[in-house]
């Protein structure tokens, strides 16, 4: 009897089906292990959420003046649940939620934009240098040097006076330069991967090169370019706050965190602190998320490079 | 040695051309000319102003005037904002202030960060380690255009210890809170790099054995651990060092002192190009020299690298 038990239990063991291990479930079960990192995916994701629905909960738009509150702003102009100003109004009247919700839009699309820009032109331009190699490699990989050494807050500047403040001149910008770093990390890689068995493989049953980056050496820098492309998200962030706060960003009535935290900091001396408070509150935890669940995805994909 | 420095050299020297160069071209093609007004010029009038300043010219005489400027005679051309000054004259007035307090927060960048790097590495997982991760996370979310309105708020406004902005020269007063603002975001990388590179090389086979020689743990440090830790963290000084004259945009506006920065930011509000240009060249150029330096350095000290 026990052995028929027995053997019917080995039975069942043998029929359920063996669930293979595969690399990317391992990743994700050591990053669901880590408990900052998942927190910090959700505050992104509630952040996130702010930015794509917060307009619904908003009473008021993002350039609408409340007139009963101009010139009176210390006093009346504090976050409050009555009025609808629930993080209160800036120096205009204007209703600091709205801009807030619209600031933190403009803000996570330059950065979003920035690390696509980086992770599609930067994993290309990069392994496709790594892979050629020879003279074609330092020939591009000295235009990336050059590109590098230019300082390029300052070339930004340039453009966005020469040719007029734009969304589309602020995204050239941060095209210009996100991609760069990551070019040089992805040939890094690709040097390293090119001489495998596999890529040998590839070559000797005469697939084409091209099919070869693609199909074969840019799989296999996934785990390195996501891992970058989430720490460059929150500098791209922190670029486009830094000309936002020069008052060379976008312009009125649109904005972006930068450009409130510059409003905020000339504001604080008459104690509307709110003003200052709120954006900051949004930038400092986004970034700090963007920096955690980056550590956690490294820690993740990469287990020895602890 | 001297092959590395000249190959380097011959790489850094047609990038600076190509800067100046390229940075012709943009002002070249920028819209208006900086004689554009509300109330338009007689046509005689512009035409004199036009060869005053040599914008007839065609453009190749134009290019080579510039760029031989440039580079003879640190002759960055007339500014037209300020009418009586050259843009040489403005970055003479401002590049020494903005170099005062750079250096001091390179120095406090660097020093801070690499003795927080190295103490949080020895005592790993104390509360000392956590204490620096802490911090360092916490700064590294505070960029200069953020720390400089907390600075103020905190210092001036609440505690009224330091006065607000100004410069008188560079007395330490004024030299607090821009050294501050300018190192701290900074200061947490390096203290995050030598971190990291100070555990792996505390791990690492050499340092088991100088221990096991009964060799004391300061002097492993010091003597052996030191120098390999800190190689990752000499090629971030050049990016710092980027940072600090960048990031004299903000620290100009922000407390009013005076340097390259603030002449940058009126002159793009203004469209000077003459004044844009001569800063983003010689920013430009400094910043090649300084990664060049870097470059060798750690040539110099690891010689893992090839020459």
């Amino acid at each position: 009897m026990a052995l028929i038990l027995n053997r019917t239990a080995a039975q069942g063991l043998a029929s359920a089906p063996i669930k293979g291990r595969s690399l990317w479930a391992d990743a994700r079960r050591r990053f669901l292990r880590n408990r900052a990192a998942v927190a910090s995916l959700v505050v992104l994701i509630a952040v996130g959420l702010f930015a794509l629905l917060g307009h619904l909960a908003a009473a008021w738009s993002n350039e609408e003046i409340d007139w009963s509150m101009l010139g009176n702003v210390a006093e009346l102009g504090a976050p409050s649940l009555y009025n609808g100003h629930y993080f209160g109004v800036d120096e205009l009247g204007r209703d600091l939620f709205a801009r807030t919700v619209q600031g933190t839009q403009v803000s996570l699309m330059v950065g979003i934009v920035g690390a696509l820009v980086a992770v599609v032109v930067g994993t290309l331009y990069g392994a496709t240098a790594g892979y050629l190699g020879g003279r074609v490699d330092s020939v591009m990989m000295r235009i990336v040097d050059v590109l590098i050494a230019v300082p390029y807050m300052f070339v930004l500047i340039v453009l966005l006076v020469m040719f007029g403040r734009s969304f589309l001149m602020l995204f050239i910008g941060i095209g210009l330069i996100s991609w760069l770093d990551m070019a040089r990390i992805v040939r890094g890689q690709t040097l390293s991967i090119k001489n495998k068995e596999f890529v040998e493989a590839a070559i000797a049953t005469g697939v084409r090169t091209h099919t070869i980056i693609l199909r074969h050496i840019v799989p296999n820098l996934l785990g390195v370019v996501i891992v970058y492309a989430t720490l460059l998200v929150p500098n791209m962030i922190i670029f486009e706050s830094f000309v936002s706060f020069l008052g060379l960003g976008v312009q009125e009535p649109a904005t972006s965190w930068g450009a409130l935290i510059n409003d905020g900091a000339g504001q604080m001396q008459y104690g509307t602190l709110w003003q200052l408070g709120f954006p900051l509150f949004f930038f400092v935890i986004t970034l700090f998320s963007f920096f955690f669940v980056g550590d956690g995805l490294r820690d993740a994909l990469d287990p020895k490079d602890r | 040695m001297t092959s590395f420095i000249l190959r380097r050299l011959a790489v850094a020297i047609p990038t600076i051309l190509a800067l100046i160069v390229i940075s012709f071209i943009l002002m070249y093609s920028a819209p208006g000319t900086p004689f554009t007004t509300e109330r338009a010029l007689p046509p005689e009038v512009m035409a004199n102003l036009e060869a005053k300043y040599g914008l007839d010219q065609p453009f190749l005489v134009q290019l080579w005037r510039y760029v031989s400027g440039v580079v003879f005679a640190f002759d960055f051309g007339p500014s037209f904002l300020y009418k009586d000054r050259s843009v040489a004259d403005i970055i003479r007035q401002g590049f020494p202030v903005t170099l005062t307090y750079g250096f001091w927060s390179f120095v406090v960048a660097a020093v801070v960060g690499i003795t927080l790097g190295v103490l949080a590495a020895i005592y790993h997982n104390s509360w000392l380690d956590y204490l620096a991760v802490g911090v360092t996370v916490g700064a590294q979310v505070l960029p200069n255009f953020v720390m400089a309105p907390i600075l103020v708020l905190v210092f001036t406004l609440w505690l009224g210890w330091l006065p607000g902005g100004g410069w008188q020269g560079g007395a330490w007063p004024y030299l607090v809170m821009p050294v501050i603002a300018l190192s701290t975001s900074y200061m947490a990388s390096i203290a995050r790099l030598t971190r990291s590179s100070m555990l792996e090389t505390l791990n690492a086979n050499f340092i088991r054995t100088a221990r096991a020689k009964g060799l004391p743990m300061r002097r492993v440090v010091i003597r052996h651990a030191l120098k390999p830790a800190l190689l990752p963290v000499i090629s971030y000084l050049g990016p710092t060092f980027v940072g600090m004259i960048t990031g004299s945009v903000v620290i100009d506006i922000y407390f009013s002192t005076g340097g390259i920065g603030m002449f940058l930011v009126n002159a793009a509000f203004n469209r000077d190009y003459s004044i844009i240009m001569g800063i983003t060249i010689l920013t430009g150029v400094l910043t090649i020299l300084f990664n060049l330096a870097v470059d060798v350095i750690y040539a110099w000290i690891d010689p893992k690298i090839r020459l």
